[in-house]
């Protein structure tokens, strides 16, 4: 049973005046589609799926003597806070000097969003993926550098809170061969007592099978 | 900023004659329809004569027009109503997928809170109800049918008449929502052979918080709000004269108008169509080609999501709605374009423009002169490169 609370705790459903400018002239973007194909990036990093509404690729150019990005190009499929996020993180990423590598890697959500002057609370989850998609480039940069100790895989998170199912397992599942939520429930037992988190895990499996599947069926 | 309203299915403005109607009964005939003096007799006769109005457009009997107040009470009255009226006899209803929220979210509480068992019949790819399904899924515990008259997002107009036949031979109530369909459908009840139909203001140019239904003589039903005699019990609370008297006069208004609006408005709504079609690659018509609500344009733009491409609609002053997960409060892309079969990727980049009263064709050509560049801006800054036949087109 839901307690009465009309307010509600989301305070204002409209975005703070940096994101709306970064939305509308986004920084550090491609003029054409064939100069985002003709760029040489030292590291390319893509997250999400277009059957989540949010993916973002990120390319940067690595200045390897400082250990600095110089430059941080991207693209973005998502609503205005994610192409709002990407921009602004792109922002971070290489003014003044260039961000050190090891600090990007550090860079959170929280980050872009303070410097965004913060998010609607339902937007966070979903638009600000940019972080993840740039530890991604850094981490194609480390290994096509021969960096391998350098490489950080982004951490698990658990999805399942009932039976402390993580995105990995549900990963390894359609990895077996699951291919419908109730085979991944078969497998996994995800979603038979915290029913809130179906949603998510079938937007999951989705992402999986296009991520490992794609292409090959 | 010149404005382009093109969301006429979120709402509409009220019109000026509905407006005029309405004005007497706020400070001047403003009396209570119960009192026994003559301010209450005068609000109890503009009562009367609306509630007569209405049923003669709708082919009943005066009584039985319960006023409320929205669509959304309407649905729930609809529902819980004839739930909780019927309950000892059956605990099953059928409804289908791309019902508004209005509906389904009523029908799961009746499913989650007491036990109702729900099916949610599927439709095909242009929105239209199965009527095979919806006819296998009646059984013998069967207590209501409630299925949308046109639907919302994608302006599909189901064939309510064959499933009102469907019903009947099964012995089974039928509710339809027209809240989309009164202003340019059909609406007499009798034509239609319906049981029960939810009507609402804010759709036709009349005041939001006003609505109706239409439960036909002898239908059993629980009133949700009790503490007076108002609405034949059926709904307590002082009536909003001066609302009802504008929904009256706004359906009467439209319904008068119909033809010719339905006529001026598809002719409009096919040069956007067609405008889009023609500057805008990989571009998807959602819904029926041809049996749909004259004023909706709904279309989902490739690689690009909703919510961005109404943003920056709406930096150049035109409103418009989306189906993308991020205009959403739960998230999910409209469950109206997934129940089509179409994939996410499609959901959420689809677009709605719904067209009203006072557009104009130079608005539609405002429209195509401003889409063009945002769509091919935003694709610009997405990685995603669909083809169609990547979504199964």
């Amino acid at each position: 049973m839901k307690k009465a609370d009309v307010v509600g705790k989301e305070k204002s459903w409209f975005y703070s005046d940096a994101v709306k400018d970064h939305f509308f002239n986004p920084r550090n973007i491609f003029k054409t589609k064939e100069e985002a194909q003709n760029y040489k990036a030292d590291g390319v990093g893509v997250i999400g799926s277009p059957v989540c509404g949010d993916v973002m690729k990120i390319w940067i150019k690595v200045d390897a003597k400082t250990d600095r990005i110089k430059e941080c190009k991207y693209q973005t499929f998502g609503c205005a806070s994610a192409i709002a996020s990407t921009s602004m993180l792109s922002v971070m990423a290489a003014e003044k000097r260039g961000m050190k590598l090891d600090d990007a890697m550090k860079l959170t959500p929280k980050d872009i969003m303070q410097r965004l002057g913060g998010l609607p609370a339902r937007k966070i989850h979903c638009s600000v993926l940019g972080d993840k998609a740039l530890r991604e480039a850094i981490n194609d940069y480390f290994k096509k550098t021969k960096q391998f100790h350098r490489v950080k895989e982004d951490e698990t998170k658990i999805i399942d809170t009932a039976l402390k199912i993580t995105n990995k397992d549900i990963e390894e599942a359609v990895l077996e061969g699951a291919k419908t939520f109730e085979d991944v429930q078969k497998r996994t037992k995800v979603g038979v007592q915290d029913k809130n988190c179906i949603p998510e895990v079938k937007k999951l499996i989705e992402f999986y099978r296009k991520k490992h599947f794609e292409g090959s069926e | 900023m010149k404005h382009v309203y093109l969301d006429h299915a979120a709402t509409t403005y009220v019109r000026s004659e509905v407006k005029r109607a309405m004005l007497p009964f706020l400070s001047q005939k403003f009396g209570n329809p119960g009192s026994f003096h003559s301010l209450g007799l005068e609000a109890k006769n503009a009562l009367d004569a609306s509630r007569k109005k209405i049923a003669k457009i709708l082919d009943c009997n005066p009584e039985e027009i319960i006023f409320t107040g929205s669509g959304t009470e309407s649905v729930n009255l609809a529902i819980k109503g004839v739930a909780f009226a019927l309950r000892s006899k059956g605990k099953h209803i059928v409804t289908q997928k791309t019902e508004h929220h209005a509906v389904l979210h009523t029908c799961e509480w009746l499913e989650k809170e007491f036990g109702f068992e729900i099916t949610y019949v599927d439709v095909d790819k242009h929105g239209i109800v199965k009527l095979d399904e919806l006819e296998q899924a009646i059984r013998k515990d069967t207590i209501l049918i409630s299925t949308m008259y046109a639907n919302n997002e994608i302006g599909t107009i189901q064939p309510v008449k064959e499933i009102a036949a469907i019903a009947k031979k099964h012995n089974v109530l039928f509710h339809t929502d027209a809240c989309q369909a009164a202003g340019f459908s059909e609406i007499d009840t009798k034509k239609l052979g319906i049981d029960l139909m939810t009507v609402n203001g804010s759709k036709i140019y009349a005041m939001k918080g006003t609505g109706l239904l239409f439960v036909k003589k002898g239908t059993p039903l629980q009133p949700l709000i009790h503490g007076g005699a108002q609405e034949n019990v059926l709904r307590a609370g002082t009536e909003n004269v001066a609302g009802i008297v504008g929904l009256a006069t706004a359906l009467e208004l439209a319904q008068k108008e119909r033809k010719k609006e339905s006529k001026r408005l598809s002719n409009l709504r096919q040069y956007l169509i067609k405008g889009i079609r023609e500057s805008i690659p990989k571009t998807i018509l959602l819904g029926h080609p041809v049996k749909r609500l004259p004023n909706n344009a709904s279309v989902s733009f490739l690689d690009v999501e909703g919510e961005a491409i109404l943003l920056r609609l709406n930096e150049n002053g035109i409103c418009v709605s989306s189906g993308s997960a991020c205009t959403s409060h739960s998230l999910e892309p409209s469950h109206v374009v997934i129940a089509t079969g179409m994939p996410y990727e499609v959901a959420h980049g689809s677009v709605r423009f719904s067209l009203g009263k006072r557009t104009t064709k130079k608005d539609i050509d405002f429209v195509l002169k401003k889409l063009p560049k945002i769509i091919s801006d935003l694709r610009l800054i997405s990685p995603v490169e669909l083809g169609k036949k990547d979504v199964g087109l």
